[in-house]
């Protein structure tokens, strides 16, 4: 008896320890985003949105620059890395072997796993030496090698995912391949394609590592894709590290805005998916 | 050809363009192939890069460079071993805590939670996984800091500090608070992995257990976790190689101090730390080459760990590569 119930008070102390455990983890998140809001809201004004920095000391000042350059090197990521996400997923899918996509797929799982700190030094040295500058281009290049690997493995999954009754119907109607991939795989699959799209967004939006030494960081507006590029990330970090008070006020601010952002992106990712009926979840 | 199609009769138009279409087919396998090569491609490129840029620094401090301790961009004698060891050993600390504590939640989430609350719990934490790393940084230089230095650390100090591990003064930064936060950022992958891990166990399993007298603890602590341990182990090796290459959280707490230390309270560096730090504003050529080749180490160490998480989560749950 007094060993079942010492069996029972182990079971209900470890249940509970458990339970605990997910409190303290799911609270985390609350406990960053309160932080934020309750440092980060009063300094999120118009000027924030509208007005360059000023030096330290002075009151006022924002961060357009920041947000326009997080925007434009972002941008530039997404044009290098959706085309080839996207293409390259339609090739693993639709026209490999067993071997190359094999090769392809493994590759793209270690450029997944390779630290950003890591792809910021190989954007350097492939942009940034042989240019000679910092420049908006590095940085959206090494975004995009952040971008890519997500949004192949994405889509490729959700490619798999369209029924191959609906590849042969197109095919037995006389449609080619490159018609049948047009018109009937890609619409199908298309929340699913849609959702990695916005992850991938999301996840490069928010790095601020591969950034430090392509983009680098610009005071005022950056006149060409070839200038160094202020962005939010890099803003936060040397607003953070800085000692003066109204630029940690603006750092908060910063954080908040981006948090903000990059959760919409994600929960967005979510919703699209979750409408999604055609395209099931490999 | 386009005049060819035009002036040809109907017929021949038709197989004109079946043959067009067919080409086309073989454009699109060939554009696409290109497009999936560059991912390839520039993997391999990367490393070649890595190589050939830490080239100076490989040929003059061999492979004594990993196990020198001595870092004077004056002298240009550059060695990786403080910074190899504070980036092992605030993972270390990172999975001390993360490991328990996503286990003990992936455990609640997948055995006992309604699963309507489990999903949401899990997209919350999944949520957590997707807060940019500078933005805890930031959180940890203004709230964690403080409260290491004012309370935590000081309360270490007097009920263990006759421990080499806590001793020297609080100065609220170093390999403590870089695992702290190392920890946030890693339990997401553990428990969103582990809990997957976990859910795909047979319910005979369970049912066996509970059948023979088991306690709820004792069924899920004794049968479910050992059945669902590989992928468990996938997880935590995945989330060891987030935390060996995370960078600007850990940059931002971990004190910035090139020596090597015994007590978890002194300030330390981070292989991503040091470069993060000193990459833009290195003069000499064997300075850069030799922050290129600590890169290429941190990129060996986290290739290694992750190809063996891959493997252990493939052997659990039959899928591929799983992005909580």
């Amino acid at each position: 008896m007094n060993r079942i119930a010492r069996r029972n008070i182990v079971n209900n102390v470890m249940l509970t320890v458990t339970g605990i455990c997910t409190v303290v983890t799911v609270s985390v998140l609350f406990l960053i985003l309160g932080y934020l809001v309750v440092n980060g809201w009063r300094s999120v004004d118009w000027n924030f949105f509208t007005k360059l920095p000023l030096s330290p000391g002075e009151a006022g000042g924002g961060v357009a620059n920041a947000i326009v350059g997080s925007g434009v090197v972002v941008l530039i990521a997404m044009v290098i890395g959706i085309p080839v996400g996207f293409l390259g997923a339609i090739y693993l899918a639709e026209f490999g072997g067993k071997t190359v996509p094999m090769l392809i797929r493994y590759t793209a799982d270690l450029l997944n796993g390779v630290p950003s700190i890591v792809i910021g030094i190989f954007a350097w040295t492939v942009i940034v030496v042989p240019m000679h500058h910092f420049s908006a281009w590095a940085g959206g290049f090494a975004l995009s090698l952040m971008m890519i690997p997500i949004g192949l493995r994405a889509t490729e999954q959700f490619l798999r995912g369209v029924p191959n009754s609906l590849r042969e119907a197109s095919l037995a109607l006389g449609a080619s391949k490159t018609r049948t991939i047009i018109s009937v795989i890609v619409p199908a699959a298309r929340q699913g394609i849609l959702t990695g799209m916005i992850l991938g967004v999301a996840r490069i939006a928010g790095e601020t590592a591969p950034l430090l030494f392509t983009s680098l960081n610009n005071q005022y507006w950056a006149k060409s894709l070839n200038e160094p590029t202020a962005a939010l990330p890099v803003l936060i970090y040397n607003y953070a590290i800085s000692p003066y008070e109204d630029l940690h006020r603006q750092a908060w601010a910063a954080g908040l805005v981006l948090l903000v952002l990059v959760l919409i992106a994600n929960i967005a990712s979510r919703w699209v998916l979750s409408r999604g009926t055609t395209a099931q979840r490999g | 050809m386009g005049t060819a199609v035009v002036t040809a009769p109907p017929q021949s138009r038709a197989r004109n363009l079946g043959k067009l279409f067919r080409d086309g087919d073989q454009i699109t396998h060939f554009v696409t192939f290109l497009f999936a090569a560059s991912v390839f491609l520039v993997t391999v490129f990367l490393v070649y890069e890595l190589w050939i840029h830490s080239g100076p620094s490989r040929a003059k401090f061999g492979f004594g460079f990993l196990t020198s301790r001595t870092w004077d961009p004056v002298a240009d004698q550059f060695g990786a071993l403080p910074f190899i060891y504070g980036t092992v050993l605030t993972s270390f600390l990172a999975l001390l805590i993360s490991v328990p504590l996503g286990v003990g939640a992936a455990i609640f989430l997948a055995e006992l939670a309604p699963p309507r609350f489990s999903n949401i719990c899990t997209f919350l934490v999944e949520l957590l996984a997707a807060v940019p790393s500078v933005i805890l940084g930031l959180l940890a230089i203004f709230t964690l800091v403080p409260i290491m230095r004012q309370s935590i650390e000081p309360f270490l100090k007097h009920t263990l500090g006759y421990l080499p591990l806590f001793q020297g003064p609080a100065y609220g930064v170093g390999y403590l608070t870089a695992g702290i936060i190392l920890a946030i950022m890693t339990f997401p992958f553990i428990i969103s992995i582990s809990r997957e891990a976990l859910l795909v166990v047979p319910r005979e399993q369970r049912e066996a257990a509970l059948a023979l007298g088991a306690t709820k603890w004792e069924s899920t602590w004794q049968v479910v976790v050992p059945y669902a341990r590989l992928g468990i182990i996938g997880s935590v090796f995945l989330a060891l190689a987030r935390a060996l290459g995370e960078t600007m959280a850990v940059t931002m707490v971990i004190g910035n101090n090139t020596g090597i230390h015994t007590s978890l309270l002194s300030p330390g560096y981070t292989i991503a730390a040091i470069i993060a730090n000193d990459f833009s504003e290195a003069s000499g050529d064997m300075y850069l080459s030799s922050l290129v080749e600590l890169g290429l180490v941190l990129f060996a160490l986290t290739m290694v760990l992750n190809a063996a998480a891959q493997l252990l989560i493939i052997a659990t749950t039959g899928k591929g590569s799983k992005q909580p």
